[in-house]
């Protein structure tokens, strides 16, 4: 101890604390930096939070009037001289009519209805108020005639769909101001409006075409809806489910389980991290090089893009497989291999099933994270695609062109219509709705089953 | 035979098989199940999996080869200098497969008989309209040698399928049979059946191998077929991004450098926004926040990370981009005129940046909470605060795993895409200012591939060069992170 | 040395450091200390020895309310130093750890150089006026410690380096840094070397000249080799408490007498 020797006694300069009930000045001056600190990271935080609300209400004000829709409730006289001119009736000779024959039945009603409505307007003309109608609505009649032959004759009440901007109107996305620049609809048609609407002859309704219908073309973006993508979504996630669960897991199992400590292990290891930080636009290009290119599997299939999906979401399942595999203590397999089971028969009689609940909360995280993945399925041919069919079946489910709805989403997002910039919105609730769902569920599971050891 | 009905067989067989075998080793056991080596079951499952797998491997690798042979046998009929070019061969070889297929569905649809389709010549009658009539649309005239070489590729295709049948199913039969004659009281059938599963485990942990393999081939060829056709200094050096699709080659300028600038600016604004806020996020959950303030935000911040990035770049095209120029735009609020459209550099990285908050909060947190306690215990004994505790012991000594934290962040804002697709722009350029458009790799990617161009054009394959660019910084990025977690965290076990 | 520890510890006459009175524990529900009164002198070492989770610990951490940082500890009753009550509301615990020093039972130097280990405190507490002054500061620490001569030419490596007593030794040194004037020490040596103790050892013994010092042991030949009184902790209740030499020879309480003859531990 020949260092305290050295010392010199602290008699000398010696420190002292003051009372400790006192709060000296530097104390004050820390506690001050204490407080900024605390600060900043609440400042952070609300940031955070604002930009999550933020968010949210964007999506939550543009979105939801996509889910209403605004229609024409009019009587159509179906003259029969117009629609079946050999009067015999005949289905196929019916069918030859398109909807060009019906377009001048629909002027005719609406002019009897601005008449009857006692409208005052300088448009007067049925092929002018026509265009407050969707194009679309003559289809709509002419479906109904061929669906129904003994309609021809009578005057039948129709709710119409409107046009985009009369919708748009409605909405308050249009005002007379910008309709000045717009060759669609001219301000006259709004005054027509605003009296059809005071009496309920023009109504927004909840839009289950929205939900359920199929895309359109660009012009008609008051028909356009997400049915179909959401199969296109359904079908690629039925193939990452059923790809990635059984092959992650078992890719897990070995992993954990068996694998040797060696070279080849460590490196399926790396490999596997580094996939779960490949760009997804990266698996995008393995899909169009492998899937499209190399196996000629058809373009814009839900197949090609599940398979790609599935390649890039085996990451993130093999992740949490292992971890929750690994949460199974010891002992447990200890235990199985002690009554002479084999090492097999102890991971799948006793450590799996343990592991399951853990292992379906990452499948379910996972395929919500592939199923609101875009990237990849624009290399593939998954946008541009105008999907406005549904599937046949199940093969053609899984074979057809078809588009998702991250997708759908973005080939709205690009049209040029604003009125389609509200469906891209609305059907961003629809992907979440489904995202929250599936979240949810893996909460539940986990809460349900979750075992502390 | 269709491959659809071979497989059917072979499950069938396996079916069997599992009865039979099981019945076999029942009998020579003396119908005592407790004799047998194995459990009944396990000699079935034998019989099943010698039935099936080495058939349905042979049917997978013959699926996968047989159109490769075909095609090298075929094409060699080709002339010489389409031979040469990989394009040109690849495009001609579309040609056969479009008619051979076209021949096929008008058989299959009898618009044609088989001996028709096998000797219908150019001149008798005109093949494209005959095709046309069951829907085949063919985009030209057909020449007498592509139909030939149609029919020859339907002639090896049938006959290639003959043998395929031939072959898997004798290999089916053959595994069932040994595995059939095998069977008996003494046979360790659960050692040979857990043999099997384990090299289904080991070829299901290879698919992660196979898919980098994959996606480094994709890459590679491609990208060399881009490098024929247009000189990689251009590309590498080049300061001009004018792709033109009306030329093929020559009149395009497919400059890297914009594009690189656009992807690092973009991720560093993103990088700007998201590490302070997710790090002081991460601190204040991590050390000062009450149990019930925890559980309640830091769900909400991670729902940040749970939206997809689709709906992130619709927020930046149609709201915040907007916003911007309202505030930098020309008769902005603050009337500058730094901003002539909403969609910019600035856009992108601020949306990018709020889409990493949680990203990097949560690998941060989980950092923080890596250093030990007693580090924290020694510096509250000193009397230090917390925020000193914080600054200067804990931060230090998670300096490491947040660097690499960062660097993983980073790697991320530089392969997003539907961000910058969506709201950074189309135009390339190496401007400084943030508020212009700008474009990055990713997006460039995405519009190069799903353009009109043809795919054998460089404007088309360039799309590979970039993505074989992104793909090795994002690589090298993700292993110098992933090395400096690990052994930040094996420091503190 | 060593023969001098038996002359020094009848030396009684100091005056009260620190002052107890009825402090209960709490770890949620747990009752942890048991309305235990206790008078800590100045410028001695006293040892608090007892069974492993008999609350010795959780008194210790009381002095310098680093008790404060667990949330379901609640601690009721009053500890007085130098007659001022360290849970009044006007005392910042920052403060009052800068007064109150601690050694931990596993050394834990912070992952930095040996000088900025020992620096550290005084430079959050403002003791120095410039480099050379911290200099002095950081070299007085480490000779008070016993460490200097093997420090000495390596101050800016890191402390992390050193071997387990040197790292201890290091902490003692950072504690001693920022002037205490008491200093905790939880069962210093228990991850310590024998040679390694004997060396802390000697080294509490002479920091008994500056400071009142308090050191929670579990081995009792510690506590009787360095200690001048010494407090017998069982269950949570402060069951004797008194001059080193008493205890361990004469103990009036009979658990006192078992656990020193072995039979609970």
């Amino acid at each position: 101890m020949t260092d305290l020797t050295t010392t010199p006694t602290p008699g000398g300069k010696r420190h002292s604390y003051g009372s400790l009930l006192d709060e000296s000045p530097r104390t004050k001056k820390r506690n001050a930096a204490e407080t900024r600190f605390r600060v900043y990271g609440v400042i952070a935080i609300s940031i955070g939070l604002i930009f999550l609300a933020a968010l949210l209400f964007a999506i939550v004000r543009n979105g939801i009037p996509a889910f209403t829709q605004t229609y024409i409730v009019m009587d159509v006289e179906l003259t029969a001289a117009k629609l079946d001119k050999k009067g015999n009736r005949d289905i196929e000779d019916i069918k030859k009519v398109s909807t060009f024959g019906y377009n001048p039945l629909i002027g005719t009603a609406l002019e009897t209805l601005v008449a009857e409505n006692g409208v005052e307007t300088e448009i007067n003309k049925g092929k002018e108020l026509r265009d407050m109608l969707s194009s679309g609505a003559a289809a709509q009649v002419r479906f109904a005639v061929i669906d129904n032959p003994d309609l021809i004759g009578t005057t039948q009440e129709f709710t119409l769909l409107a046009g985009s901007r009369v919708d748009g109107y409605m909405k308050g996305r249009v005002d007379r101001e910008s309709l000045a620049r717009d060759p669609n609809l001219s301000p006259a048609h709004l005054d027509i409006v605003d009296a059809l609407a005071a009496d309920g002859t023009i109504k927004r309704i909840f839009n289950w075409d929205f939900i359920t219908g199929t895309d359109a073309s660009e012009s008609r973006p008051e028909q356009a809806g997400m049915g179909v993508a959401i199969l296109g979504s359904f079908f690629m996630m039925l193939v990452v489910l059923l790809l990635s669960l059984p092959i992650g897991v078992a890719a897990s199992i070995y992993l954990e389980e068996f694998a040797p400590q060696n070279m080849f292990t460590d490196f399926i290891e790396v490999n596997i991290s580094n996939l779960a930080a490949v760009p997804s636009i990266v698996f995008g290009i393995l899909g169009l090089a492998v899937f499209i290119q190399f196996a000629h599997l058809p373009q814009s299939a839900p197949i090609v893009g599940g398979l790609t999906l599935t390649l890039m979401t085996l990451p993130t399942i093999v992740i949490s497989t292992r971890a929750s595999l690994k949460s199974v203590p010891p002992s447990i397999r200890s235990a199985a291999l002690g009554v002479g089971a084999s090492k097999m028969q102890s991971v799948f009689h006793h450590v799996l099933p343990l592991a399951m609940p853990g292992i379906l909360t990452g499948t379910i995280i996972g395929l919500a994270q592939a199923l609101g993945e875009t990237a990849p399925l624009l290399l593939i041919g998954m946008v541009g695609y105008i999907a406005t069919n549904y599937p046949d079946g199940v093969a053609s489910g899984f074979l057809d062109p078809n588009s998702a709805m991250p997708a759908q989403i973005f080939e709205w997002a690009k049209r040029a219509d604003p009125a389609y910039y509200e469906r891209a919105w609305g059907g961003i609730i629809i992907l979440l709705v489904f995202l929250l769902t599936m979240n949810l569920i893996a909460i539940l599971l986990r809460r349900r089953f979750e075992r502390r050891w | 035979m269709p491959a659809s009905w071979i497989l059917l067989i072979i499950i069938a067989l396996s079916v069997i098989g599992y009865f039979i075998a099981k019945q076999r080793a029942l009998a020579s056991g003396g119908g005592d199940r407790r004799v047998l080596h194995s459990l009944p079951k396990y000699y079935g499952t034998n019989a099943a999996l010698a039935a099936a797998a080495p058939a349905l491997l042979i049917l997978g690798i013959w699926m996968i080869l047989q159109p490769v042979v075909i095609d090298s046998i075929i094409s060699s009929n080709l002339p010489e200098a389409v031979q040469a070019d990989r394009g040109e061969r690849s495009l001609a070889m579309a040609d056969v497969q479009r008619i051979a297929d076209g021949l096929d569905t008008a058989v299959s649809r009898g618009a044609m008989t088989a001996d028709e389709a096998v000797d219908i010549r150019v001149g008798a009658s005109n093949v494209r309209e005959r095709l046309a009539e069951v829907g085949v649309a063919l985009g030209s005239e057909v020449d007498a040698n592509t139909l030939q070489m149609a029919q020859e590729y339907r002639a090896l295709t049938s006959t290639g399928n003959i043998w395929r049948a031939i072959a898997v199913l004798v290999v089916a039969l053959g595994g069932l049979a040994i595995a059939y004659m095998m069977t008996h009281k003494d046979f360790r059938a659960r050692n040979s059946v857990e043999r099997a599963i384990l090299s289904l485990l080991i070829a299901a942990a290879c698919v992660a191998i196979l898919t980098t393999v994959g996606i480094v081939f994709s890459l590679i060829f491609n990208t060399h077929d881009f490098f024929s056709r247009y000189p990689a200094e251009d590309f590498f050096f080049g300061t001009r991004w004018e792709p033109s699709f009306s030329g093929r080659g020559g009149a395009s300028d497919l400059g890297f450098l914009p594009l690189i600038w656009g992807t690092l600016f973009i991720s560093l604004i993103a990088l700007l926004v998201a590490v302070p806020l997710g790090l002081f996020s991460a601190i204040y959950l991590s050390e000062y926040a009450s149990k019930p303030v925890r559980s309640i935000v830091k769900p909400l911040l991670e729902m940040l990370a749970g939206i997809p990035t689709i709906v992130y770049g619709l927020f930046a095209l149609l709201t915040v981009g907007p916003l911007l120029l309202d505030v930098f735009g020309r008769d902005g609020v603050l009337g500058v005129n730094w901003m002539s459209g909403g969609t910019a550099a600035m856009t992108a990285g601020l949306v990018m940046g709020i889409m990493l908050i949680p990203f990097v909060s949560s690998l941060s947190d989980d950092i923080i909470n890596a250093v030990p306690q007693a580090m924290r215990d020694g510096s509250f004994g000193l009397g230090a605060t917390q925020s000193e505790t914080l600054r200067q012991v804990i931060l230090p000594a998670a300096l490491p795993g947040i660097v690499g934290a960062i660097l993983l962040a980073a790697s991320r804002a530089i392969g997003e895409t539907m961000i910058v697709v969506l709201g950074a722009g189309a135009a390339a350029s190496l401007s400084l200012n943030p508020f212009e458009a700008m474009t990055t790799v990713t997006a460039k990617i995405v519009s190069q591939l799903t353009g009109d161009g043809e795919f054998n054009s460089p404007e088309t394959l360039v799309a590979f060069a970039l993505g074989m660019t992104l793909f090795v910084i994002t690589l090298a990025l993700n292993i110098v992170a992933l090395w400096i977690v690990r052994r930040y965290r094996e420091q503190y076990e | 040395m060593r023969d001098n520890f038996r002359a020094e510890n009848d030396v009684t006459t100091n005056a009260v450091k620190i002052a107890a009175r009825n402090v209960q524990v709490y770890y949620g529900e747990t009752h942890a200390i048991k309305d235990v009164s206790v008078d800590i002198e100045d410028k001695t070492v006293t040892a608090f020895i007892g069974p492993s989770g008999c609350g010795k610990s959780t008194f210790l951490r009381c002095i310098n309310r680093m008790n404060d940082t667990i949330d379901i500890c609640r601690v009721e009753g009053d500890i007085r130093i130098d007659d001022e009550d360290i849970y009044d509301r006007r005392v910042d615990p920052v403060q009052l750890r800068a007064k109150v020093g601690m050694v931990f039972q596993k050394p834990n130097p912070f992952p930095k150089s040996i000088y900025d280990n020992v620096a550290y405190g005084p430079r959050i507490h403002g003791l120095s006026r410039n480099k050379s002054e911290l200099d002095d500061i950081v070299e007085r620490a480490l000779k008070r410690a016993a460490i200097w001569n093997e420090v000495r030419d390596r101050l800016h490596a890191p402390g992390t380096g050193l071997s387990g007593g040197q790292q201890q030794r290091l902490c003692i040194a950072r504690a001693v840094a920022t002037e205490p004037e008491v200093l905790l020490m939880d069962e210093p040596c228990s991850a310590l070397d024998p040679i390694a103790t004997a060396q802390v050892e000697e080294l509490i013994d002479e920091l008994r000249q500056n400071y009142s010092v308090v050191i929670v042991t579990h081995s009792m030949q510690q506590a009787a080799r360095v200690s001048q009184k010494t407090a017998f902790f069982h269950l949570g209740n402060l069951v004797e408490f008194g001059e080193t030499d008493k205890i361990f020879t004469a103990p009036e309480d009979p658990r006192t007498e078992s656990y020193i003859t072995g039979r609970i531990g």
